[in-house]
């Protein structure tokens, strides 16, 4: 996918009524599987991700989705047979969570090394121990290093369009890199909503030519071993390990604009309905004195806590992040230009700075605004417990708080009983 | 581990928990329970001496039910987070129990090298030939062309895992095979296989009501073995190839020396312990 189709002439008086229907987010992330028709998919069941990976079962076996399926006997084994399919030169596929993500973490680092365009939905779940099945963000972020793509969704429609498009982010030759969608375990995995089902011959057009694994050469005259050892120090060892890790740094930093023209090309094809912030999305933010910042589903009840207190004279504005990796340091540095306060919400937590992660990655975006906003790391949602409207209402009060007194170096620990 | 006339006796219940089942009405796994607590009980077993350590699953829930040492362990790692245990503190009673799924699908790889490396210790593995927990997708001892599974509605279409031929092969020092219908006599192969010195693996059939109603039948086809266990691995292997799966009691008594490093801790009772945490 070299080509971007920014030139397309609007479609909308053409569009056909779309397809309604009421579905959870995980049938939403299969049916997105199912339209970017991948070759192969590997699965393992595992809580809150099995009725996903269970759906794609079953499109295959009506016949709606024609890919090889390997149920294998563990998630390790799971993204080795798919980085198999993926040098054989197949578009490839799975789902995991928690626990499946942390024992697939040898053959997921070295998917983005190998430069694999891998797609892969993580139903997030919170790190164990202690022990738990419900959700968090704690197992997408603990692998945040290692080279893959995060985008996070806010609604089930945004997880259905997402995923489409997280294919051909993948697969685009500025980009090659594996791609995780995110959707929060329990609340998205379950949650049932309204979607508008995109047309399968227009997602064929704006998928393009299937082109996987170009930079592995499927020559029957020249075989090739993809990723020997390198060398050590007497030899060029060092010197092809750094090529790979500049070329996975600027695979993702290619990412940031891609994934920028690829969902407004995908929101011009389809309307306004799949409509999304590729990177950050700016919620009433234009005269807001203090914002709050959020990432995935919890969004939907903050910007209703932001609305109430904008209608209570409030200058209160939402930032929400959908690309965490690549973080989007400009286009957050775009949303912060008037910010006078920040809270920030995670639903996991950085143990190194005692905050959350996202906090964290935030300050490095604040230090580059070259002027001090006095920023809190609130977390909440852990093992998932709820973010209310009324959650969010001490959120926005404490951050409003920060307009006249310095933050605390402690986190904000929302769902605690102290 | 005989009991002795120093050991005072224990009932079944001393070595159950306050914490109620969460398995579903009519599971296996409770009797299963009662079996493991009862073959304590007739070893006389302080239960601060035992260490029970399962994986991932509805039967790996089972040691939050005992007042035993319990650790609801990582997915498939039960039997090297038991290795663990007992090659640091010896004098201890290891047990190992999960589900099919959890021992010979994730966890498969562990399960042929704790029988090659054969620590004394017993492994219980409850078969339903199912993952109960996620919600009932086909496990290694599924049939290849059981079709209820959402996760393969055509069968899995590939040949089972046969636990006991497989645990022969890597070196078990003992191998037996029991029904949960049957609380009794599972309680007394469990008891057999803690005595036994070295990896002892008992294989318990033990019907998912939920997610495999049919294997309510099982208990009209489980039928005792109709052999003496032998201690000659060729001769077991022969019977364990041909048998129908449903042949319930000790099939193997093998005789390897135990694997077991270094030495005994110094640490030897409840009263000693208690000394070293002595605020």
């Amino acid at each position: 996918m070299n080509t971007t189709t920014l030139d397309t002439a609007p479609t909308t008086e053409k569009r056909p009524a779309p397809q309604l229907m009421l579905c959870e987010g995980n049938e939403a992330a299969a049916l997105g599987v199912a339209l970017a028709r991948p070759d192969m998919v590997a699965v393992y069941p595992i809580t809150p991700q099995t009725s996903l990976v269970e759906k794609l079962a079953k499109l295959i076996a009506d016949g709606r989705m024609d890919a090889d399926i390997v149920d294998a006997e563990g998630e390790h084994s799971v993204l080795s047979v798919l980085q198999g399919g993926a040098l054989a030169g197949a578009r490839t596929y799975t789902a995991t969570c928690g626990p499946g993500l942390a024992f697939m973490f040898e053959p997921y680092f070295r998917t983005s090394g190998m430069r694999l365009p891998l797609v892969m939905t993580i139903v997030t779940r919170d790190g164990i121990t202690p022990q738990s099945v419900w959700g968090g963000h704690q197992d997408a972020m603990t692998v945040r290093e290692a080279g893959w793509i995060q985008m996070y969704c806010e609604t089930v429609q945004e997880v259905l369009d997402t995923t489409v498009m997280a294919f051909r982010l993948a697969e685009h030759h500025d980009v090659m890199l594996p791609v995780n969608v995110c959707l929060d375990g329990n609340y998205l995995s379950y949650g049932t909503s309204r979607i508008e089902m995109p047309d399968q011959a227009e997602v064929d057009d704006f998928m393009g030519h299937k082109d996987v694994n170009w930079h592995v050469a499927l020559d029957p005259l020249r075989p090739m071993a993809v990723d020997p050892l390198t060398g050590g120090s007497g030899g060029n060892g060092p010197e092809t390990f750094v090529r790979y890790r500049r070329g996975q740094c600027a695979g993702m930093k290619n990412a940031l604009h891609v994934i920028t023209e690829m969902h407004e090309d995908w929101a011009r094809r389809f309307g306004e309905a799949h409509r999304f912030a590729p990177l950050v999305e700016e919620y009433r933010l234009d005269d807001a004195e203090y914002a709050i910042m959020t990432l995935g589903s919890m969004t939907g009840a903050a910007k209703d806590a932001v609305d109430e207190a904008r209608a209570a004279g409030e200058k209160v504005g939402l930032i929400k992040i959908k690309t965490f990796s690549p973080f989007p340091v400009e286009a957050l540095q775009h949303a912060l230009r008037g910010v006078r306060a920040l809270g920030v919400v995670d639903r996991s937590v950085n143990f190194r700075w005692n905050c959350g992660p996202m906090f964290q990655e935030t300050l490095g975006v604040l230090y580059r605004l070259g002027r001090q906003v006095p920023a809190q790391s609130f977390i909440g949602g852990l093992a998932g417990a709820d973010l209310t409207v009324t959650t969010f209402h001490r959120v926005i009060d404490e951050t409003r708080a920060l307009l006249e007194r310095a933050p605390s170096d402690e986190p904000v620990w929302l769902n605690a009983k102290d | 581990m005989e009991a002795t006339s120093t050991c005072p006796s224990y009932s079944a219940r001393d070595y159950k928990s306050e914490v109620k089942p969460v398995w579903c009405p009519g599971c296996g796994d409770y009797s299963v329970l009662g079996s493991i607590t009862k073959a304590l009980a007739e070893l006389s077993i302080p239960p601060e001496r035992v260490a029970l350590v399962s994986g991932i699953g509805c039967s790996s829930r089972l040691p939050a039910y005992t007042n035993v040492f319990g650790f609801h362990g990582v997915h498939g790692r039960a039997l090297p987070i038991a290795t663990g245990i007992k090659v640091s503190r010896p004098e201890l009673t290891v047990i190992a129990s999960g589900g099919d799924g959890d021992g010979f699908s994730i966890g498969g790889n562990h399960f042929m090298h704790a029988c090659r490396r054969n620590v004394d210790m017993t492994y219980i593995v409850m078969d339903n030939e199912v993952y109960g927990m996620t919600k009932g997708q086909a496990s290694p001892t599924t049939a290849p062309d059981w079709e209820k599974s959402k996760l393969t509605p055509q069968g899995t279409g590939i040949n089972p895992f046969h636990p006991l031929v497989i645990a022969l092969a890597a070196g078990a020092n003992f191998i037996a095979r029991g029904f949960s219908g049957d609380q009794n006599g599972t309680a007394k192969l469990i008891t057999e296989a803690i005595r036994h010195p070295g990896f002892s693996f008992v294989q318990l059939l033990s019907p998912c009501v939920t997610f495999r109603p049919e294997q309510r039948d099982w208990k009209d086809m489980v039928h005792p073995a109709a052999v003496d266990p032998t201690d000659d691995p060729a001769r077991a292997a022969r019977r364990l190839m041909s048998d129908d799966g449903f042949n319930v009691g000790v099939l193997f008594r093998g005789s390897r020396k135990p694997f077991q490093p270094g030495q005994p801790a110094s640490v030897d009772s409840v009263a000693d312990l208690e000394k070293e945490f002595v605020l």
